[in-house]
């Protein structure tokens, strides 16, 4: 059987209760998260679309992407899921919700290159309670039948239906990385965070094969990066860098480093593809 | 610093010198030449390329580390970057020492330890026209192969 291509999904079909205003647009640096979101999985997947209600299909937030409007009853994020699934029944899906302001380049890459397409869906466990996180996760086409099952049964809980049914699972690459935002104080907290962590220049080398598909040796870049795993993952969407993260080694300011290392601004980085001297 | 880079010809005559030391009673060299072929190909130039910064560090971490762990007096790695013709050296490695046995092995273990953990690459270019950079492109078709199998493929094929 070959394995299903993924698009993504963001959801933004939520009532956003607690936050008393609609989450989507809510924004970060300027930019609705919404917004955010889409950009992000664009950069990993080739197409993304929006999960809305019906009556949310000509909100001038969603409207400018891509939407799937939900085509089954009930209420949650289950809905959005399988009227996705329902839509493209070949397809797999990166689903994102859209309220994960420090979701990063390197997690979702670290989730799609983790993918089982056998299980019925891959996702990190939350560095909170263990659990499946269910809104940043893949969810394969053989999830579908038994999603309606489920919900049939009075079942709203997508976690719920990964741990009941299973589901491939991995540790989270960062502890923030799925903190999800839903009341006033958390969004505030989430915005300062994100302002003070405001793109800073790095300066980059490229050295051998990478240099020149690359076409540079170096240069000084913008970026939200923070750390050499997400800078990696955001030039590979920009260069098309054939070699993977595990071929390589990183170091800043000319010394070895580890990839979780915290980037600082005017940091030199270099990454280095196999070695061969001698 | 006992690990340098040179654009130009290696001169193993003079940098012997270096090595000399009147309580040495064994000398020792490792001389790598730009071979012909690889791996089915016919190699007709390598192009040598460094991270010369951080590899100079790394280069002469792997010298302290011998005079560490081998009783020998000094130790040595020049190492060439650029353009090479077939039949150039490459790369260099001398130690000297009181007796010969950790001669050997420290000069073993320096050009070993060297391929693996310096961060310089070699390019090759071949009679048929195609170039390609060693460890690179074959496996970037297998990207599930660890940078440590690649390189233990190296090892075990000697340039």
């Amino acid at each position: 059987m070959s394995v299903a291509a993924i698009h993504g999904l963001i959801l933004a079909g939520g009532s956003s209760s607690r936050m008393h205003r609609d989450k989507a647009a809510l924004q970060y640096r300027g930019k609705t998260q919404l917004d955010r979101a889409v950009e992000l999985a664009k950069r990993h997947v080739a197409q993304v679309f929006v999960s809305v209600r019906a009556n949310q299909s000509l909100d001038q937030t969603r409207a400018q992407h891509a939407m799937i409007v939900d085509s089954v009853e009930g209420e949650g994020p289950i809905v959005g899921i399988r009227s996705a699934l329902a839509a493209h029944p070949q397809a797999a899906w990166l689903v994102l919700a859209c309220d994960l302001p420090f979701l990063s380049d390197a997690a979702v890459d670290e989730l799609l290159r983790a993918r089982d397409s056998k299980s019925l869906a891959t996702a990190y466990t939350s560095a909170h309670d263990g659990l499946p996180e269910p809104l940043c996760a893949i969810w394969e086409p053989a999830a579908a039948s038994l999603l309606a099952d489920y919900q049939a049964g009075g079942g709203l809980c997508p976690r719920k239906f990964l741990v009941r049914h299973g589901a491939h699972l991995l540790a989270p690459v960062d502890a923030r990385a799925l903190d999800n935002v839903n009341t006033p104080e958390e969004y505030a907290e989430a915005a300062a965070t994100l302002e003070a962590s405001a793109p800073m220049q790095l300066k980059i080398q490229y050295y051998a094969l990478m240099r020149e598909q690359a076409g540079r040796s170096e240069e000084v870049l913008e970026t939200a990066a923070a750390t050499p795993a997400d800078l990696y993952a955001e030039l590979v969407a920009r260069y098309r860098f054939t070699l993977s993260r595990e071929q390589l080694k990183v170091a800043v300011n000319s010394e070895f480093c580890e990839w979780s290392r915290k980037l600082a601004a005017n940091d030199a980085v270099v990454f280095i593809p196999p070695v061969a001297g001698g | 610093m006992n690990f340098r880079f040179t654009q130009t010809a290696i001169d193993a005559e003079a940098a012997r010198r270096e090595l000399q030391d009147l309580s040495a009673g064994g000398y020792v060299s490792f001389e790598g030449w730009v071979r012909d072929h690889n791996e089915g190909q016919e190699v007709t130039r390598l192009e040598y390329e460094a991270f010369q910064e951080l590899a100079v560090k790394e280069g002469d971490r792997i010298v302290a580390e011998a005079l560490r762990r081998f009783p020998v007096k000094r130790a040595l790695c020049i190492h060439r970057v650029g353009s090479l013709q077939l039949g150039e050296m490459a790369v260099w490695v001398a130690v000297s020492s009181v007796h010969r046995g950790e001669a050997f092995e420290a000069c073993r273990f320096i050009i070993d330890e060297v391929k693996h953990r310096v961060p310089i690459w070699k390019k090759e270019h071949y009679r048929s026209g195609d170039s390609g950079w060693v460890n690179c492109e074959r496996c970037a078709a297998e990207p599930h192969h660890s940078h440590t199998e690649q390189l233990q493929r190296v090892a075990s094929n000697p340039k």
